[in-house]
């Protein structure tokens, strides 16, 4: 009866995630004994891990795939890319962290650890095929970036933002628990292999739960990732959290969603497909609601929250293809414009946050004016992610919407293509809206007053503008680096 | 001695009444502290009952996390919260309390028309010997479910720094 044998592990597979839960341990006990308001040793810890992470998930890339610790783990070419993703935007959102709470007057130590700690919960989702495990990471993820959320908590906007943010989100946890109650009842099987062989034996009483199921796991997917109509938290969190928080979220959190939705999807791509007609239609709305509601908003937070809308509807996109015509499409479509999103929305929230001074922070599309003559190199980065945004030639953007607008083709949704087409021409209003504050209008009475830029700022923005161009001329061997991951 | 019902039944009778009268208790009694103190004896009794089918593991944990982690946090809140005596919880009259027996008589019969058939064949009231057993459990959750459990413990630990660094009133 205590014959207990522990499942075979294959350490090398699990090494990254605890180097960085290790990191962010180290962070936490670094900030006992710092010194006062001083928190540079922890952003160098931080720094340090997360690199040795990042180069650990480099060195496994061609590794085999496969699975450990009795199917909690899983490694592959496709999880092993999103992990360096999200491991890279927790490394260029502390470097331009450390100045901007410093100004704000909220330099918690704290903010590290829990930062890394979210960034493990999005690497445990993006690799495991067991929904337990997509759960859990999801909940590690979330706890994380409530806190977080509210850690302004002198501001009103960012406990609002905190407190909406964590009972919607609770709300949509809830949907995606509801649904793997379902499909674990439907299938006894936790595993997405195992709910694909349920759903192939043709139990008629079954199938229904398992759509059931299905169906309320992609709205607990889709408030996590802001795809209309469950978008409604995104602009008012945006705003209101601290503005590295939010490019942190807007980069990583929608990284792990978005790579966690795809799992399930194309994992179980027969069982996906009856859904296919419902998801369409959402990719339709998020891509309109997401671009035409950017176009009244004042705020630049709030229109970048809009246009992390537009961008979930155009990569919901490129999966539906995928999932269409499995045969034909892989996801190195998706894996490639989930990097170069991530790159040039931390870009522009890295130049944004300069806008905090002495504790406040002006993020008025007025508050940017004059930026140009603040700081020539921020200004310039500025414009090259509001580029790549758009999508003009020669930038990732761009690449990455082309390569998706192909797949749409391909897998003969042309009325999907249609809709990128024309929302992205949209979107051009809302993002030169920004551009024009920054370059072109004139100061007020009294200018907004901008923090010089520090160290870790510059190599921030220095870093996604390099990036954005990479991915914009480089697009071919960046995606022969990413290699042909087709199902 | 040739009693009409059995030890266990006589057992389960006891039980089960004192729950269902402590459930009755909650929405009967006027006083919130009071209702939360039947509640939690209402759990107790539950979880007696689940001893009685041999589900320790069960019992321990509706002790452990209604009884004693859930409870106790309605009670502090009902009573930070300090509310002024009886006429808080007097009903007012309008279409609720009908709305509220229409959905809980439907629910009831609902559940009802499903348990009550297959349970009237039931003549012994016991679980399985390993079903549900501390060590069944024990063994699938340190063999196929340990990296789940190891990440829960991130979980937990990311709650208590994030409510303290919430909590905390300076850098």
């Amino acid at each position: 009866m205590y014959d207990i044998r522990p499942p075979s592990v294959d350490w090398s597979m699990v090494t990254p995630v605890v180097l960085v839960f290790l990191t962010g341990l180290a962070g936490l006990l670094i900030e006992m004994f710092r010194p006062k308001q001083n928190n540079n040793s922890i952003v160098l810890t931080s720094l340090g891990g997360l690199a040795a992470s990042f180069f650990v998930l480099y060195g496994q890339l061609s590794a085999e795939a496969g699975e450990t610790l009795a199917g909690m783990v899983l490694r592959d070419r496709f999880g092993i890319l999103l992990q360096m993703a999200l491991v890279g935007v927790c490394f260029i959102s502390i470097l331009f962290s450390e100045g901007y709470l410093r100004e704000k007057r909220i330099p918690f130590g704290e903010f590290y650890p829990l930062a890394i700690w979210s960034t493990m919960g999005g690497m445990l989702m993006v690799a495991s095929n067991s929904l337990l495990m997509i759960f859990i990471g999801l909940e590690v993820l979330s706890i994380s970036l409530y806190v977080l959320a509210g850690l302004s908590r002198a501001e009103q906007k960012s406990e609002e933002s905190a407190l909406k943010y964590l009972l919607l989100g609770s709300f949509a946890s809830a949907f995606l628990l509801y649904g793997i109650a379902f499909v674990y009842g439907a299938s006894g099987s936790v595993h997405l292999s195992g709910v694909v062989k349920a759903w192939a034996t043709n139990h008629a009483n079954t199938q229904h739960m398992l759509l059931f199921g299905m169906g309320m796991m992609l709205v607990g997917f889709g408030f996590k990732s802001a795809l209309a109509p469950f978008h409604q938290w995104t602009p008012d969190v945006y705003q209101g959290a601290p503005t590295n928080v939010t490019g942190f979220m807007a980069a990583g959190s929608k990284i792990a969603a978005i790579g966690a939705l795809f799992r399930v999807l194309s994992e179980s791509v027969e069982l996906s497909q009856a859904w296919l007609p419902a998801l369409f239609w959402v990719a339709i709305l998020t891509m309109v609601v997401g671009n035409f509601a950017a176009l009244v908003q004042k705020d630049v937070k709030r229109i970048l929250g809009y246009s992390s809308i537009s961008n979930a509807g155009y990569i919901l996109a490129a999966i539906l293809a995928h999932v269409k015509a499995p045969d034909k499409i892989g996801a190195n479509t998706i894996v490639f414009y989930l990097f170069s999103y991530a790159v040039m929305t931390l870009g522009v929230f890295a130049v944004i946050s300069m806008n905090a001074k002495d504790g406040r922070e002006g993020t008025r599309l007025s508050d940017l004016n004059g930026l140009w003559k603040r700081s020539p190199l921020a200004g310039g980065v500025l414009i090259v992610c509001l580029a790549s945004l758009i999508g003009i030639p020669l930038t990732g953007g761009f690449f990455g919407k082309f390569m998706i607008f192909q797949d749409l083709l391909t897998a003969d949704m042309t009325p999907l293509a249609i809709v990128l087409a024309v929302t992205s021409v949209v979107s051009v209003y809302y993002y030169l809206g920004i551009a024009h504050a920054a370059w072109v209008a004139e100061e007020g009475a009294t200018p907004a007053e901008s923090a010089p830029m520090n160290a870790g700022l510059q190599v921030a923005c220095v870093t996604c503008l390099v990036g954005v161009f990479v991915m914009g001329i480089f697009g071919q061997p960046v995606l022969n680096m990413i290699g042909g991951i087709v199902r | 001695m040739n009693l009409p019902v059995t030890g266990e039944q006589l057992t389960f009778m006891a039980l089960a009444g004192i729950a269902a009268l402590m459930a009755v208790g909650v929405v009967v009694l006027n006083n919130p502290v009071r209702s939360a103190m039947c509640l939690v004896v209402n759990f107790f009794f539950l979880a007696f009952i689940y001893f009685t089918l041999n589900a320790q593991l069960l019992g321990i944990s509706q002790i452990l996390v209604y009884t004693g982690a859930i409870m106790v946090l309605f009670l502090f809140v009902v009573m930070l919260l300090n509310l002024g005596g009886k006429q808080i919880f007097k009903e007012r009259r309008d279409f609720k309390p009908i709305l509220g027996m229409v959905v809980g008589v439907s629910l009831f019969g609902m559940i009802s028309s499903q348990l009550i058939l297959p349970m009237l064949k039931v003549d012994q009231i016991r679980a399985d010997n390993a079903y549900g057993a501390p060590q069944s459990i024990g063994k699938t959750l340190f063999t196929n479910y340990v990296w789940p459990f190891e990440i829960a413990s991130v979980l937990l630990l990311v709650g208590i720094v994030g409510s303290i660094l919430l909590a905390k009133r300076r850098v």
